[in-house]
């Protein structure tokens, strides 16, 4: 019954972020109005955690397999990808290292102003 | 008997999730970066869709059942998210900025890079969520007419590239910090630098999975500004 009333309301989320999808007009996908609902109703303490945390731990920690069917969708998708390998192989590497240095050198410079205000 | 796979509602599943665990049993073995079990899952199903002439379309009349389950499964990650509030809340505007700061380099490497290799806008959308995490990531790339199965790949292979990289690339830019780390990861490779992160330390862990969400909430924010620019 537990699992059941768990994985009832992460659908019912779920379908309220495909609603919220067909009435607002940005280019927002399901899933994200539905992880913001989520949370919204998490803090605001209208869903407590242990009405979705099993559940939701569970689907998190198989998520890796559900990534498994789209990317053997390579197969089709190589006739697309053979031609521009070369530069797509060259921008994901470069971009990998330069948003993984860049971001966590901004987030201790940003850490370091932070604590030094409340420090004054 | 091929018949039967590609009317079958479950090969495709069961395939999947025997791959994985093959990944799985993999890195517990070897304990290398290199042995990530969803990428040995999906060269796993690969192989076996190669060597038995199985082809994508049969094997995904069951598998697609998987990807059903992105969407809430996405929506759940607000779960450790929600778990993680406190550390959010002390470090909340060193951590929006610096995760801010990296979806927009994300975006803006990938702009320029595409730029200098001429890529034409289809390509562009494609590799322009590469860093966020593959469900959000596949919906920026629909909604701008990416070809979404590469979105995937390049994806996970920059997730996997991540975890390989995370740990001497943070030692020889002098990120030290944890929270610092965690986010870097977790911005750059989401869910599968995460795992790395969460190997590195509890405080690196929560971080990264932190950044997963809402690097990916700030992109999708992003995204449309620049979609436009190719």
């Amino acid at each position: 019954m537990k699992y059941m009333k768990q994985l009832c309301i992460i659908m019912a989320v779920a379908f309220a972020g495909e609603v919220l999808k067909a009435l607002l007009p940005f280019p927002i996908p399901a899933s994200i109005y539905g992880l913001v609902l989520m949370l919204v109703l998490l803090i605001s303490k209208v869903l407590p955690l242990s009405a979705v945390e099993e559940t939701a731990d569970f689907l998190v920690s198989i998520m890796p397999v559900m990534f498994i069917p789209a990317a053997v969708g390579l197969l089709d998708a190589w006739v697309d990808l053979k031609p521009v390998l070369v530069p797509v192989t060259a921008i994901m590497v470069l971009t990998t290292v330069i948003v993984m240095v860049v971001t966590g050198r901004l987030t201790q410079f940003f850490m370091g102003l932070q604590h030094r205000r409340e420090g004054k | 008997m091929n018949n039967m796979i590609s009317i079958s509602s479950f090969f495709g599943v069961a395939l999947s999730l025997f791959a994985y665990m093959i990944g799985l049993a993999l890195q517990k073995k070897f304990k290398k970066g290199i042995f990530n079990p969803l990428l040995i899952s999906i060269l796993l199903v690969i192989a076996a869709l190669l060597i038995t002439g199985i082809d994508y379309r049969s094997y995904n009349v069951s598998a697609s059942y998987l990807g059903y389950l992105l969407t809430p499964t996405t929506i759940c990650l607000a779960i450790p998210l929600y778990r993680r509030l406190d550390q959010l809340k002390k470090n909340f505007w060193a951590i929006i900025g610096g995760i801010t700061a990296g979806a927009v380099t994300s975006m803006g490497s990938v702009f320029l890079l595409c730029l200098a290799f001429g890529l034409d806008h289809t390509m562009y959308a494609t590799l322009l969520p590469k860093s966020i995490t593959t469900a959000i990531g596949m919906g920026i790339s629909e909604e701008f007419g990416g070809v979404v199965t590469i979105t995937v790949a390049v994806i996970i292979l920059t997730g996997v590239l991540g975890n390989i990289i995370c740990q001497a690339v943070c030692k020889l830019a002098g990120i030290t910090d944890p929270v610092a780390k965690g986010i870097a990861i977790g911005s750059s490779s989401h869910a599968i630098g995460t795992t790395k992160a969460m190997e590195i330390g509890e405080t690196e862990g929560a971080m990264s999975s932190l950044s997963i969400a809402v690097s990916g909430i700030i992109t999708v924010l992003l995204a449309s500004f620049f979609a436009g620019l190719i």
